[in-house]
């Protein structure tokens, strides 16, 4: 029986998965129960299934199964340890090339972009950058459901649906935190296949000599359960240090919008936005920010969103759980009170 | 003599884009066009080098006539020659078709003069793909670097080069061998004024102009819609979130704003995460 494979690429570094790679796995589900109907009819079987490059990196493949991959293939050896891009799209596209997958999906991440435009290449098929809404839906002329990869364009305005109809695999990026993951589950039953390696070390071409500054860019925005952004609105590189009190009083990080970062009040780390970072925290605060699209983008999936703004017109108070229209610095410090004050009261 | 190549691509000047507020639709009048920035600062490090290295630099686009502005601006940046790839059938390409053209000119410029390391921007900021570069460098069996944020070394006689990458989690400093392409971060390097005699030499330059007559040929196959794998199937417009409540401190006080906003958080079952009572 012929299968109809969903490709996730699980992307782990130095043994630490990127946590997009699941929710990929969760969205690649769903794409394959809208084809499953479709594939019985035609005596089809339908696979979700990741793929796996490291060294020593079997845990990572079993705990892919718990995200609900049916199957792994899993190419485990000392050349692939350290993510290098030519030993990787290679490997990626024998694979590829043996298994003929139907879709591909890969992290939308620095390492991601960086693998996803040389595999897609080599393959020479299609592929979505940076997908905010996937499904396989019927397109007129095609004989199976194909992949409608859905991604903003001209700065948010407009959504175009991008389909690849004839190349395989039909490839997406997508962004951390745009799907959530699926819940794990340690029960989940699934093969391991070990691959082997194509490239070896003297083919390698790279070689990385060190790695520096690992600390300096540990802020880690887009898993954090608060945000407290700030915008134009703080008027200087002082005001982040009234958000970053919030913050604390939060268990947060400090996010911001483009200016501030182009004006240096800020590292890039912490942009959120289309250019910056897509957020999905339980709690976001936007102080001063007026609420361009280019910055909505990348926050509007946040579960509740507090606006704090002296414009009662700003957009911003378009996607607010709750609008507080008001000074953000007679606001934040008397909120930063308030929880301290309630955390007390609840312990 | 060290040889480089940059691939530069027009853009509209996006950070000066209007919306139209009755449509909510990209106002394209009257936008200027600019070298994508990230490809000024490619073209900025391999100037820096040229100089160093006492070596020249070919730039070269695939775009519509209106592109030699962005082409005459590189001479004036310190480039010494540009090719603008120009043909109506080109037009509609996605990366892969796109990715094809740039790397048969590449090709054929390598052969007669041999190129030592190709400069590409990290994106260009109209589409935001950043897929160009490694497809090219896949077409030509380079190998690439991405996110380059700076170039320690460029040793022409083993061939080699030292780059620093900017990742998310480090910075990698990366060797590989020669020729190689890079695609760039604007840290790699400063834009510099232009020197007069290249300004003289910019007002004088006519960029060469290749198209599908030549002078070199093209597969068919592979360019324009033709060539590529993916079409903008549909375009909607964004769904509309709703609103929330408002609460105006002037009305009301900072006090009950705030009060307000925490009964709202406790309503959405958020309070919990804010006050550090659920992790
Ligand atoms: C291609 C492209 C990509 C972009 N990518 C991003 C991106 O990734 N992220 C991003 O954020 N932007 C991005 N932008 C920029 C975006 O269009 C906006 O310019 C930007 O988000 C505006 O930032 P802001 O809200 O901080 O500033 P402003 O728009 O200037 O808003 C400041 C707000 O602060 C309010 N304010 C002032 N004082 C106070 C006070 N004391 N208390 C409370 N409120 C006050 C004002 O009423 C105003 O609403 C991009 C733009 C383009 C063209
Ligand atoms: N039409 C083009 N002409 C020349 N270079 C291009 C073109 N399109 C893309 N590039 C190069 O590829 C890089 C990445 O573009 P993109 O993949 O479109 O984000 C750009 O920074 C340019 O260096």
């Amino acid at each position: 029986m012929s299968a109809r494979r969903f490709w996730v690429f699980i992307e782990q570094e130095h043994g630490e998965v990127h946590p997009v790679s699941w929710e990929l796995l969760g969205i690649a589900r769903s794409l394959a129960s809208q084809v499953a109907q479709e594939a019985e009819a035609a005596n089809e079987e339908v696979k979700v299934e990741g793929i796996l490059l490291g060294h020593q990196v079997r845990s990572i493949a079993e705990k892919a199964i718990g995200y609900g991959a049916d199957r792994v293939y899993l190419m485990d050896d000392a050349v692939l340890a350290d993510y290098r891009n030519c030993p990787y799209y290679v490997d990626i596209v024998a694979l590829a090339t043996k298994y003929q997958p139907e879709v591909m999906l890969i992290g939308a991440t620095t390492l991601g972009r960086d693998l996803a435009g040389a595999v897609a290449t080599a393959l020479g098929t299609g592929l979505t950058a940076d997908c905010t809404k996937l499904e396989m839906g019927e397109v007129k002329g095609a004989k199976q459901k194909l992949l409608l990869a859905t991604r903003p364009a001209f700065g948010g305005n407009i959504m175009a649906t991008i389909v690849c109809r004839t190349h395989r695999p039909q490839m997406s990026s997508v962004r951390p935190r745009v799907f959530s993951a699926p819940i794990y589950d340690p029960q989940a039953k699934g093969e391991i296949i070990e691959e082997s390696v194509e490239i070896t070390e003297a083919e390698a071409r790279a070689c990385i000599l060190e790695f520096l500054h690992a600390k300096e860019y540990a802020v880690d925005i887009e898993y954090s359960n608060v945000i407290v952004a700030g915008g134009r609105g703080l008027g200087g590189p002082t005001g982040f240090d009234l958000l970053k009190q919030l913050a604390d009083a939060l268990g947060g990080v400090v996010g911001a919008s483009r200016p501030c970062v182009d004006a240096g009040w800020i590292g890039y780390a912490h942009q959120v936005g289309q250019t910056g970072k897509t957020v999905r925290p339980k709690v976001y605060v936007a102080a001063g920010i007026s609420g361009a699209l280019q910055h909505k983008v990348g926050m509007q999936n946040a579960d509740f969103i507090i606006a704090i703004n002296t414009d009662p017109q700003a957009p911003i108070f378009e996607v607010a759980d709750v609008g507080i229209v008001g000074d953000l610095f007679e606001v934040i410090p008397v909120m930063i009170d308030e929880i301290h004050a309630r955390k007390e009261t609840r312990v | 003599m060290f040889h480089a190549l940059v691939a530069i691509k027009q853009v509209p000047d996006t950070t000066n884009i209007r919306i139209d507020p009755e449509t909510g639709n990209l106002v394209r009048e009257g936008v200027p066009a600019i070298m994508n920035p990230y490809d000024a600062h490619a073209l900025a490090a391999a100037v820096e080098w040229k100089r160093k290295l006492d070596g020249r630099v070919t730039v070269i686009s695939m775009g519509p006539p209106s592109f030699t502005t962005t082409i005459r601006e590189a001479v004036e940046l310190g480039a010494d020659r540009g090719i603008l790839v120009s043909d109506r059938k080109f037009a509609g390409a996605d990366t892969l078709a796109t990715s094809y053209v740039l790397a048969e000119v590449i090709k054929a410029i390598h052969k007669e003069d041999p190129i030592d390391l190709c400069f590409f921007g990290k994106q260009a900021i109209d589409g935001d793909t950043a897929q160009v570069g490694p497809g090219v460098a896949v077409r030509l069996d380079f190998p690439i670097v991405t996110y380059a944020i700076g170039l320690r070394t460029i040793d022409l006689d083993n061939e080699t080069v030292i780059v620093e990458r900017k990742t998310e989690q480090w910075t990698e400093v990366v060797e590989t061998s020669l020729p190689a392409l890079l695609t760039c971060e604007k840290e790699i390097a400063e834009i510099p004024f232009a020197s007069l005699p290249d300004l003289i030499k910019a007002l004088r330059y006519d960029p060469e102009i290749w198209t599908l007559e030549g002078p070199i040929a093209f597969d068919a196959n592979h360019i324009g819609v033709r060539g590529s794998a993916t079409i903008v199937y549909q375009m909607g417009t964004p769904p509309l979130p709703e609103a929330g409540e408002k609460i105006n401190t002037r009305e009301t006080s900072v006090v009950e704003a705030i009060d307000f906003t925490l009964r709202k958080a406790e309503e959405a079952g958020v309070l919990g995460a804010m006050l550090g009572s659920d992790r």
